[in-house]
C-alpha cells in the first residue's frame, strides 16, 4: 500500500448526472480477447457503469457512480488482469473528440453525396447531348445540378477556403489558392453555361474535385492524429507525477499539471524528480543522464538545484519547486531550443515547394489561354470558358493526394517497425539524411544500466547480494537486484542513505554500497575502473573476506554494432556527440567503429557542431534522448528519440522509436527513402498529366466527360503508386 | 420522360436519406474504434448497457 493518497479528481470527471468518468491508457492489449476481459473484469466489479476499451486507440474509457468504486479499484482490478494502465491527465490531453477530423468527415460525405448524384445527371447529360436530349430536360438537369453542387461546395469547401485564406493573408501560396479559384471559377461558369443553355456545364468537376481532395486531407489528419493519441498514451503511462507535500504533512499524488511553482514536493530514493526545483532538505545523489549525458553520479545538498528527468539515486529529498527560469542550464535548453525551432521553421515542405512552382505556372497558362483566344477573334466569353476549362483540368487533384496518400502509407509502415512520426513532412527530411550524430548515453546504450559480470562472486555470494540489493532503490543496487534475479530480501536489512545497505546474516555482517562503505582501499577502486572506464562500482562485502568490486554499466543496446554496420554500409556518415566524460565515450565509439566522435560536450557546443556539418552542406539527422539533447534534436535537420527520453527530448524530435533495439533508426531511413521515391514519382506523374492534358485544354477541347475521366484517373494512379509501397514492404519486412 | 418527376426526387430523398444516416452513425461515435467493433459483432453476451453509446 501506498503511504499518500492519490488525488484522482484531477483524472476524474463528472457528468451531469453524477456519474463519474475516467480515461485511461492500458498497456498490454494486443487482440480482441483483451477487450472482453476487461470489459467483463470491470463489468462485474459494484459500482461500474460502463467499461469500453477501444481497440484502435487502446484506451480505456469507464464510467462508475462515486461512492460505490473508486479510481483505485479500478486500476487495480486492471492490474490483477495483467495490464498496467494510468489514468489520463485531462490538461494533456487537448483534443479527444477529434472535431477537425468530424468535420472532415462531414465534408467528405457532403462532397461524396454531391458528387454521385451530379453524376447521375451529367451522365445523362453526356449520353442525351450524343442522342439528341431536348434542350429543355438539359436545362432542367443543369439547374438540379447547380442545386446540389451549389450548397455542398459552400459546406465541404471549407476547410479549403479557411487555409486559402489564410495562406493569401501571410501573403504565401499554398495548394488551396488554385483549389479554390479553380473551384469557384468552375461553378461559376457552370452558372452561366446554364443560365445561356449551353450543352455543357463543370458542375460534376468542381465537386468531385473536392470529393478527392477531401479524402486526401482527411488521410494526412488520421495519419497525424494515430500517431499523436499513441504518444500521448505512452506520455500517460509514464505516470508523470509529482508527490507533493501538503502544509498540515500529508501527502498526495497528484499530476505534474497541478503542481504549482513554490509547492514542495517529495522526491523518494530511486524515482524520478519530476520537476525543476531546489533542495529544501535531505542529501542524495543524483543521476544526471537523462538531462546532460553524464553518467557519474552527481551530490546535491541543501540549496543545490535539480532537474526534471534527473533520478534521484539515494535518498528522500523535499524539493520546492522553481520556475523554469529560475535553473541556468534549463534557461539555456530553452533559449537554445527556442532558437532552434524558429532556423526550422524555414524547411518547406515538398508539396509547398511544388504548389509554390504550379500556381503561377497553371495561372499564367490560363491568363495566356484568354488572351490567344480573345486575339484570334473568338469573343470574350468563349475564350473564357475556353481559359477556365484549362484550370480545371489542371486543378491539383493529383498533386493534392500524391503526398499525403504516401505519408499515410509510410507512417502506416513505420509505425509497424516501430516509429511514431511527429510531423508528416519529417519523412522527407529523413530521406535526405546523409550524417547520423547519436548522442551515447540512453541512446546508443540503454537507459537502465546492468552488471557488467557477477562471475567475481561464487553463486551464494551473488544470490545474498542480489538479496540485500533488493532492500535499496539505488539504481546501481536495482541493477544487481535484475542481474542475480533475486526474489526475497534479508530481513532486517537497513540503509544508510548515500552509502549503501548492510544486513546480519548467521552473525556475519553484509555491505553493499560505496568503496569507502564497504572498505575497498582507492587503488582497488582505480584498478577496477581501468577496465571499464563508464562503469560505476558497487562493492560488496561478505563479513570479514575482502570487499568485492562489481561494475555495473550502461549497456550499449543490443543490435547497435549490427544497425551503425548497416548504417554505414548504406553509405550514410555516422558520428557521436556526448555529454558524457570522454572515456565511456571513446569505448562506446570504439565498439561500434565510429571514428567521429566528441565528448564533454554542452548543448550549446552540440548546436555548434551540428551547425559546421550544415554549413559544409550536410543533413544531419539527430538521435538522443537526453534533456541536453534537446536543442541539438531541434536544430539538426531531422531528429529522433528513444521512447525512455525526457519529455522536452521526445517533443523536439520529429520521431520517436520503440523498444531496445537500434534498428528502427535504420528502418524509419530506409522506408523514408523509399517514400520519398514515390513522393517524387506521384508529383512526376502529375506533372506529366498536365503536359498531356493541357494542350488540349487550350486548344478548347476538354468537355467536362474528359476532365472527370483525366481527374478521376489521375487520382487513382497516385494512390496506387503510395498503395505500391506497402506492397514492396510486405516482402522486405520478413527479412528485417 | 413525365417519370423523371418522380424519379429523380426519390433518387436524390434516397441519397439524401443515405448521408443523413452516414451523419447520424458519425455523430454517435460508430467510427471511434473500427478495429475493435469487426471483434465485437462475435461477442455473445453484450454488456448490460447499450455498447453503441
Amino acid at each position: 500500500m501506498t503511504a499518500y493518497e492519490r488525488d484522482w479528481e484531477a483524472f476524474v470527471t463528472l457528468s451531469p448526472e453524477g456519474e463519474a468518468h475516467m480515461d485511461l491508457a492500458v498497456e498490454g492489449v494486443t487482440c480482441a480477447a483483451c477487450m472482453v476481459e476487461i470489459e467483463r473484469g470491470l463489468s462485474a466489479q459494484p459500482g461500474i457503469r460502463k467499461a469500453r476499451l477501444n481497440l484502435t486507440s487502446h484506451r480505456l474509457a469507464v464510467d462508475w457512480t462515486p461512492g460505490e468504486s473508486t479510481p483505485d479499484q479500478v486500476v487495480e482490478t486492471l492490474s490483477r488482469l495483467g495490464y498496467r494502465a494510468h489514468p489520463f491527465d485531462p490538461a494533456q490531453v487537448r483534443e479527444r473528440a477529434d472535431s477537425a477530423g468530424r468535420e472532415l468527415l462531414r465534408c467528405l460525405a457532403v462532397a461524396g453525396f454531391a458528387a454521385m448524384n451530379i453524376m447521375l445527371l451529367s451522365v445523362s447529360v453526356w449520353s442525351g447531348n450524343a442522342t439528341g436530349i431536348e434542350t429543355e430536360t438539359r436545362d432542367f438537369f443543369h439547374w438540379l445540378s447547380a442545386l446540389i453542387a451549389l450548397p455542398a461546395a459552400v459546406y465541404a469547401g471549407r476547410p479549403f477556403l479557411r487555409s486559402a485564406f489564410a495562406a493569401v493573408w501571410a501573403k504565401r501560396l499554398n495548394m488551396d489558392v488554385p483549389i479554390v479559384i479553380g473551384v469557384t471559377l468552375a461553378l461559376f461558369l457552370s452558372v452561366t453555361q446554364t443560365i445561356q443553355s449551353a450543352h455543357h456545364a463543370y458542375f460534376e468537376s468542381a465537386v468531385m474535385l473536392l470529393f478527392f481532395l477531401l479524402i486526401g486531407r482527411y488521410l494526412d489528419h488520421t495519419m497525424r492524429r494515430r500517431t499523436r493519441a499513441f504518444a500521448e498514451n505512452i506520455a500517460a503511462l509514464k505516470a508523470e507525477t509529482a508527490v507533493t507535500i501538503l502544509p498540515d504533512g500529508r501527502l498526495r499524488e497528484v499530476p505534474l499539471s497541478k503542481v504549482e511553482p513554490g509547492e514542495h514536493i517529495l522526491v523518494r530514493a530511486g524515482e524520478r524528480v519530476s520537476l525543476d526545483g531546489t533542495v529544501l532538505s535531505g542529501r542524495s545523489d543524483i543521476d544526471q543522464s537523462l538531462v546532460t549525458g553524464e553518467t557519474a553520479l552527481a551530490s546535491v545538498g541543501v540549496g543545490d538545484p535539480v532537474y526534471a528527468g534527473t533520478m534521484n539515486a539515494s535518498a528522500n529529498l523535499t524539493v520546492a519547486v522553481t520556475t523554469a527560469s529560475g535553473a541556468t542550464l534549463l534557461d539555456e535548453v530553452t533559449r537554445l531550443l527556442e532558437a532552434a525551432a524558429q532556423a526550422k521553421s524555414r524547411h518547406v515542405q515538398l508539396a509547398d515547394r511544388a504548389a509554390a512552382l504550379y500556381s503561377p505556372l497553371v495561372h499564367l497558362a490560363a491568363a495566356l489561354t484568354f488572351v490567344g483566344w480573345w486575339l484570334s477573334g473568338a469573343g470574350w466569353q468563349p475564350s473564357l470558358v475556353v481559359a477556365i476549362s484549362v484550370l480545371i483540368i489542371t486543378c491539383p487533384c493529383a498533386l493534392g493526394l500524391a503526398i499525403p496518400a504516401v505519408q499515410v502509407v509510410t507512417s502506416g509502415l513505420m509505425f509497424r517497425a516501430g516509429v511514431l512520426l511527429h510531423s508528416g513532412d519529417a519523412v522527407e527530411r529523413l530521406a535526405e539524411v546523409d550524417t547520423i550524430v547519436f548522442d551515447k548515453t540512453g541512446t546508443l546504450t540503454l537507459a537502465v544500466p546492468e552488471v557488467v559480470e557477477t562471475a567475481v562472486l561464487d553463486d551464494s555470494a551473488r544470490a545474498l547480494a542480489g538479496r540485500l540489493a533488493l532492500s535499496s532503490r539505488h539504481p546501481l543496487a536495482a541493477a544487481l537486484a535484475r542481474a542475480t534475479q533475486a526474489e526475497v530480501p534479508l530481513p532486517d536489512a537497513r540503509e544508510m542513505p548515500g552509502e549503501g545497505v548492510c544486513a546480519e546474516v548467521e552473525g556475519r555482517e553484509l555491505r553493499l554500497g560505496s568503496a569507502t562503505f564497504c572498505g575497498l582501499p582507492e587503488a582497488q577502486v582505480q584498478a577496477a575502473l581501468a577496465a571499464r572506464p563508464g562503469a560505476s562500482l558497487l562493492v560488496f562485502c561478505d563479513g570479514a573476506e575482502t570487499p568485492v568490486p562489481l561494475l555495473v554499466e550502461q549497456r550499449v543496446r543490443e543490435d547497435a554494432a549490427e544497425t551503425a554496420a548497416a548504417l554505414r554500409q548504406a553509405g550514410y556518415r555516422l558520428a557521436i556527440l556526448s555529454g558524457d566524460r570522454t572515456a565511456p565515450v571513446a569505448a562506446v565509439a570504439q565498439q561500434l567503429g565510429i571514428e567521429d566522435w566528441q565528448a564533454e560536450l554542452r548543448p550549446a557546443d552540440k548546436i555548434a557542431r551540428l551547425e559546421q556539418w550544415a554549413a559544409t552542406g550536410a543533413r544531419v539527422l539527430m538521435v538522443g534522448d537526453g534533456l541536453n539533447d534537446a536543442p541539438a534534436l531541434a536544430a539538426a535537420h531531422v531528429s529522433m528519440s528513444p521512447v525512455t527520453a525526457v519529455h522536452v527530448a521526445q517533443a523536439a524530435a520529429d520521431a520517436v522509436f520503440l523498444g531496445d533495439r537500434l534498428a528502427p533508426v535504420f528502418e524509419a531511413l530506409r522506408l523514408s527513402r523509399r517514400a520519398r521515391a514515390a513522393m517524387a514519382q506521384n508529383l512526376w506523374f502529375s506533372t506529366l498529366y498536365n503536359v498531356v492534358a493541357v494542350p488540349f485544354a487550350v486548344a478548347g477541347f476538354v468537355t467536362p466527360l474528359i476532365a472527370a475521366l483525366a481527374m478521376s484517373g489521375s487520382s487513382v494512379v497516385v494512390t496506387l503508386n503510395a498503395l505500391r509501397l506497402r506492397l514492396a514492404a510486405g516482402s522486405s519486412s520478413e527479412r528485417v | 420522360m413525365d417519370v423523371l418527376i418522380f424519379l429523380i426526387p426519390v433518387a436524390l430523398l434516397l441519397g439524401l436519406i443515405g448521408l443523413a444516416g452516414f451523419l447520424w452513425s458519425l455523430k454517435s461515435g460508430q467510427y471511434e474504434d473500427l478495429e475493435g467493433a469487426k471483434y465485437r459483432i462475435l461477442q455473445d453476451d453484450d454488456l448490460p448497457d447499450d455498447p453503441a453509446r
